[in-house]
């Protein structure tokens, strides 16, 4: 493997676990400072990305369309907090998970009613199409490197959110102390909206992002989910700084492991057995690396003890 | 937080994820009694609902065009699991006694009903899934199969790459079996050699990192089978890598359920499949119309192959009883009906003997659909026949 391969495939992995994070982030904060584990965060994802398509085919403007999978995903998303979530804050995780797991299904039958069951379009706008030639002459996709600089801006806000604003100090309060912060009189109802809100949004971005180079269609948050749960137990649950550990970790680990683990056996065995087995072996390779953490650390890459 | 917390927690999320892989959702049904009782098991939720829609539709529309009396269908969703699949079956089976099992898209779960279906005596007439599993010496007398066995439109791909004057290809597919099938089939016909083969993630959606194996490798065309949203994906991030090797691949990837959502992406692509909506023949004319009066969409190949699928039981049903197991399995075997595909017949392992056409995503209008070029293989049957000892 060339060293320009090399690059082009570390930016891809990047490309990727920026994605996660933006999924992530929402998930480790709603967990962090609400307690709640909330399987519904890939619909929200789901319908960030239907109202991208949706609104991309009427204004074909691509810049609404990503405004719109935000607002459309922060409203749903305030609206099953005030409805149904900040009924399960005080109860058990399992009980969480089960209200959570048949919004799932409500959405994405709700979706199928009003969508169809067929994908929809949605595609990268003309000004961001093709390849850029990077330093080295690696030529590398616009779109793909602008989501890179998204997830980063949008991590670097995060960090500021958090640390430097006063909503992010109720936030870490809020993380620390629920009861404390209540009785200090900061209405904790209405953080608690907020934060799933911005949650629900950062998802529906991401779902937005990647509809544009992905297949939009009923059901396409649950395997996302699924890997940013796993982001979120490397990094540490309830970590910003975690998920995005996490995250690059996991999307470099799955970019790299597909490519690699194939050329690695081949070193040693006949083409054909070199492929499955190594392409075996990479589907399992982020999940052999969550072990591989949780058994050095147990909370987590960034987990408090 | 505390660490046993965290573990807790850990624990919870590992039964949620295996929750959020579980997904079920809620069953469609319809049906009451009658003399043929058909059971149609198909992927009506979650992803590739799109497909399994269209089998259903096609096959629903070919049995009242038929206009048997008392042929009654029961539709049910599997949600693409096979463990749903299998329970659904033997319901169906067991507690609604039908006579004929159909509908399942995917090879995968064919293969873990099939085989229980003809265990118990029933008939099981695939629209879709032809493992080569269930087409060799697995074959089964009172297993059918109407569309095609797997191999069949990957290696009438592999046959078009060396017309398309393809010498090193890059080929992949995912990791299950119809992919295994896929990239055999392809390797049957293809006459130059194989840069790089590779198996990608059932399910896979972002294909960056297989890119970039292409642009680094010095294939000079690429093979590919990608059935649903994973084709959406791939032909939208290929059209924007820059990269600009030909393409080829099975019609599963180009097909009407996916075309408007790939957009320019597809056009002028050459791909493979038993037929084509513009096929130049009265049935196929008659279908696509009266598909298009009654569904308001153009169908796809899935639809096609419910609509001949619905259409072949039609036919045995009107010359025999379906409790006369012997009979109405030699009135299918006839295959007398109409094909939209023109030509069709079965071969002694009952999988179809038929032409692969090549076909061409082109642009009507606003529409994206197929237009047939010309056939890439002339009565082909496959290779797997000749190790199936069904005699008849």
């Amino acid at each position: 493997m060339n060293m320009l391969l090399l690059i082009e495939q570390i930016l891809n992995g990047l490309q990727f676990g920026v994605m996660l994070f933006l999924m992530a982030a929402g998930l480790t904060l709603i967990f962090g400072v609400m307690g709640l584990i909330n399987l519904a965060h890939g619909s929200l994802y789901m319908i960030g990305a239907f109202a991208a398509a949706a609104v991309a085919g009427w204004t074909g403007n691509f810049l609404l369309a990503l405004i719109a999978s935000m607002a459309a995903a922060a409203m749903i998303g305030a609206l099953i907090e005030l409805s149904v979530i900040r009924r399960l804050y005080d109860r058990d995780h399992l009980e969480q998970v089960l209200a959570t797991f048949a919004m799932i299904l409500i959405f994405s039958e709700g979706t199928r009613w009003v969508f169809g069951s067929f994908p929809l379009f949605l595609n990268i706008p003309d000004y961001l199409k093709g390849t850029v030639t990077l330093p080295g002459g690696i030529e590398y996709s616009l779109y793909r490197l602008t989501i890179i600089g998204i997830g980063l801006a949008v991590a670097v806000g995060l960090f500021l959110l958090i640390s430097k604003t006063r909503v992010g100090m109720r936030i870490r309060a809020g993380e620390n102390d629920r009861e404390m912060i209540g009785a200090l009189g900061v209405d904790i109802s209405v953080l608690y909206t907020l934060v799933f809100a911005l949650g629900a949004a950062l998802a529906g971005l991401s779902g937005a992002l990647v509809g544009a180079i992905q297949s939009v269609e009923v059901g396409m948050g649950e395997p996302v989910l699924i890997l940013a749960f796993v982001v979120i137990v490397i990094g540490g649950i309830g970590s910003i700084k975690g998920a995005l550990a996490g995250a690059v970790l996991v999307g470099l680990t799955d970019t790299l492991g597909r490519t690699m683990l194939p050329v690695v056996f081949g070193s040693f065995m006949d083409p054909s057995s070199a492929t499955t087995v190594g392409s075996a072996l990479a589907s399992m390779l982020i999940y052999i690396l969550m072990a591989g953490v949780l058994i050095f650390k147990p909370t987590g890459l960034f987990g408090g003890s | 937080m505390n660490s046993i917390f965290i573990k807790q927690t850990i624990k919870t999320i590992g039964a949620a994820s295996a929750l959020a892989l579980g997904l079920t959702a809620p069953v469609l049904a319809d049906g009451h009694g009658g003399k043929v009782k058909i059971g149609l098991i198909t992927t009506l939720t979650g992803g590739g609902a799109g497909l399994g829609v269209d089998i259903r539709d096609g096959f629903l529309l070919g049995i009242k065009q038929a206009g048997n009396e008392g042929i009654d269908v029961i539709v049910e969703d599997d949600q693409r699991k096979p463990d749903i699949a299998v329970q659904v079956a033997d319901k169906m089976i067991q507690s609604e006694k039908v006579d004929i099992m159909t509908g399942l898209v995917f090879s995968n779960l064919a293969l873990a009903v099939a085989p229980a279906t003809t265990a118990q005596g029933k008939f099981y007439i695939s629209p879709n899934a032809g493992p080569a599993q269930l087409a060799g010496r697995g074959c089964h007398e009172n297993y059918f199969n109407v569309a095609w066995q797997n191999d069949g439109p990957h290696e009438a791909a592999g046959a078009t790459a060396n017309k398309m004057g393809m010498k090193k290809a890059f080929i992949f597919a995912p990791n299950y079996p119809a992919g295994k099938d896929a990239l055999t089939g392809f390797k049957r016909m293809f006459e130059g050699e194989i840069e790089t083969e590779l198996f990608t993630k059932l399910g896979q959606t972002d294909y960056a990192a297989e890119i970039a194996q292409m642009r680094a490798s010095d294939a000079d065309g690429i093979f590919f089978f990608a059935p649903g949203g994973m084709g959406i994906s791939f032909l939208k991030q290929y059209a924007d890598s820059g990269i600009d090797l030909p393409l080829v691949g099975p019609a599963f990837s180009f097909d009407q359920t996916i075309l408007p959502a790939v957009g320019d992406a597809a056009e002028g692509v050459l791909n493979t499949a038993q037929w084509a909506p513009d096929l130049d023949n009265d049935a196929s004319r008659a279908f696509v119309e009266t598909f298009k009066a009654e569904y308001g969409r153009i169908p796809s190949i899935y639809a096609q192959q419910g609509f001949d699928t619905a259409s072949l039981i039609a036919s045995a049903a009107a010359k025999a009883d379906v409790k006369d197991t012997d009979a109405f399995r030699a009135a299918l075997r006839e295959a007398d009906f109409v094909s939209t595909r023109g030509k069709f017949s079965f071969g002694n392992n009952q999988h179809p003997i038929q032409d692969f056409w090549v076909r061409k995503v082109v642009k009507d209008g606003d529409i994206f659909t197929n237009t047939a070029v010309e056939v890439a293989i002339a009565d082909r049957q496959d290779v797997y026949a000749a190790d199936c000892p069904l005699k008849w």
